[in-house]
């Protein structure tokens, strides 16, 4: 009996908890971002800026995630098959970016792209611009969001089956045409899995972005960035409206994820 | 085709990761060893440094305790109803899905100034934002489920038999935990803890929004990072980078000694 009423009381501390730490602050986002009724946030999404900076953001995102995707499952593929040497090292590098601290991938790309460095140098002299603009933006999206398909697809390349392989070679098809017709098709959803916690990656970024981005409201200023000005300018029910729409693209980025992780297990 | 494939892959290594992450070595010698040193040894770097260590500190000894605990109520508590496990679950990893800035925009929404509980706080002497025990809080929310999502799956792989039996033993729950429970997850926990320490050393947004990085009192190594390349102070910022980003490069080494260990456990049983 003392036990029972024990793992209650301690089953009341723990959800409270959760409660207070996540519940409560995503609410209050909400509640801020409505807190005058459905005119005023639809007005402060609908500025320009705002608005610009949501498309700007949604925009990348999906180029950054569309080149992850494929580059992705490239290096997946190519590391869990081909053994070479430095396999093992590049293998543990693929966390790099997840391990590092945002602000501080932000000032790498920072000193690589800048004219002080040789790169950006040699870049700047050929009349390329990789800094302050929408490319800039796009190179930090994709170093940030390095390790999702990777990590998601690698598994699933290690479980695969090898005979369904081995039948369409002596069946005569070609490596390519095994690739995209065999291999590709069973490892589709953890693609689209690791592809939609990037995108929502790419999505809420801010440390890395800030720095290289330039932040011309309009022009190179992403959402989260957008945010964080209107933080800074005591505008919280700007802020919240424009955060609003992020979490909500997110969460339903993520409720996807869920869906087709669960779709790979009832398959299995 | 295959020695294309692996070309192809180390070119993209080298592009994405290796030459962003020599630009910053570059950058922090670049006018020597003494600059190096010397942007270290600022007082105003040693101030953000003890800042970020100590918030690491509290961070992770919270994320520790109730992470284990939260994990075994999801994975082992007799769930009445259905519906609340999922409910749980998305709760736990909604923090993933929200930007850091949006993390630090909740928390001024609840404890600012102007709000019902910052004034209630502020009355009884705490101060929450632009001080430290709002910039734990955003750290908190970042990193909670980094524990969580690294002990629920080795606990649901576990089973409960062998802790039935200890209970049927005649073990309490304490001596249960400790002698069958912990040595299975132990692994898991440890992962889960490097995890944390990482995230809650290289959090940046959630933080600059709470903290208002204010110098030589809220400033964060990251923020002092970010303050420094915002300054143009080129080699300073590099500098404290570096010594970060070096931190990751050991974090990363110690995680990946971990997964063996970890799989090695998986194996034995």
């Amino acid at each position: 009996m003392k036990i029972i009423s024990f793992r209650k009381a301690m089953r009341s501390v723990l959800f409270s908890y959760l409660l207070i730490l996540v519940v409560l602050p995503i609410s209050a986002v909400y509640v801020r971002g409505f807190s005058l009724g459905w005119e005023p946030f639809w007005k402060e999404v609908s500025g320009v800026i705002a608005w610009k900076a949501i498309l700007l953001t949604l925009k990348l995102s999906i180029l950054a995630t569309f080149i992850q995707a494929v580059i992705g499952t490239f290096i997946a593929f190519v590391l869990v098959r081909y053994r070479f040497l430095g396999n093992r090292l590049l293998n543990s590098m693929v966390d790099l970016p997840f391990s590092l601290p945002t602000a501080v991938s932000g000032l790498m790309l920072l000193s690589l792209l800048g004219p002080q460095s040789p790169i950006g140098n040699w870049l700047g002299s050929i009349g390329i611009n990789l800094l302050y603009n929408q490319a800039a933006i796009m190179i930090g999206m994709v170093f940030i969001t390095f390790p999702f398909v990777i990590r998601t697809v690698q598994p699933m390349f290690e479980q695969l089956d090898p005979f369904e392989e081995q039948a369409s070679y002596t069946l005569g098809a070609g490596k390519v045409f095994t690739f995209f017709n065999i291999l590709l098709p069973s490892v589709f959803p953890s693609i689209i899995a690791g592809s939609m916690l990037a995108f929502s990656r790419a999505l809420s970024e801010f440390g890395a972005i800030s720095l290289i981005s330039g932040n011309l409201p309009g022009k190179t200023q992403v959402a989260s960035v957008f945010i964080y000005g209107e933080i800074q300018n005591y505008n919280t029910q700007g802020a919240a409206a424009v955060s609003i729409i992020l979490i909500t693209i997110s969460l339903f980025a993520l409720c996807l994820v869920n869906f087709f992780q669960k779709r790979r297990r009832t398959k299995i | 085709m295959k020695k294309l494939s692996i070309a192809g892959t180390v070119l993209i290594f080298v592009l994405i990761l290796i030459l962003p992450f020599s630009s910053i070595v570059f950058s922090a010698f670049q006018s020597g060893i003494d600059p190096f040193f010397e942007a270290i040894k600022r007082p105003e770097t040693i101030h953000a440094l003890s800042v970020s260590l100590i918030i690491v500190i509290i961070v992770v000894f919270l994320n520790g305790i109730i992470g284990i605990l939260l994990s075994m109520e999801i994975v082992r508590g007799g769930w009445r109803s259905k519906w609340l496990r999922p409910l749980i679950n998305i709760i736990v990893d909604l923090p993933f899905s929200v930007s850091p800035v949006i993390g630090g925009l909740m928390i001024i929404l609840l404890f600012g100034p102007n709000t019902l509980m910052g004034l209630f706080f502020e009355n009884a002497g705490v101060k929450i934002v632009f001080a430290l025990p709002g910039m734990v809080m955003a750290t908190v929310f970042v990193t909670f489920p980094l524990m969580i999502r690294e002990i629920v799956p080795v606990l649901a792989k576990l089973g409960i038999t062998s802790e039935e039996a200890s209970v049927t033993l005649g073990a309490g729950p304490l001596y249960t935990f400790f002698q069958v429970t912990w040595p299975s997850i132990r692994w898991a926990v440890y992962y889960g803890l490097v995890l944390s320490i990482a995230r809650s050393v290289g959090e940046f947004g959630a933080v600059l929004v709470v903290s208002g990085n204010i110098i030589n009192q809220t400033q964060t190594a990251t923020t002092l990072v970010y303050q420094d390349s915002i300054d143009n102070n080129i080699v300073a910022a590099n500098s404290v980078a570096l010594l970060l980003g070096l931190f990751s490069v050991t974090v990363l080494l110690i995680l990946e000694w971990m997964k063996k260990r970890k799989e090695d456990r998986y194996h034995a049983h």
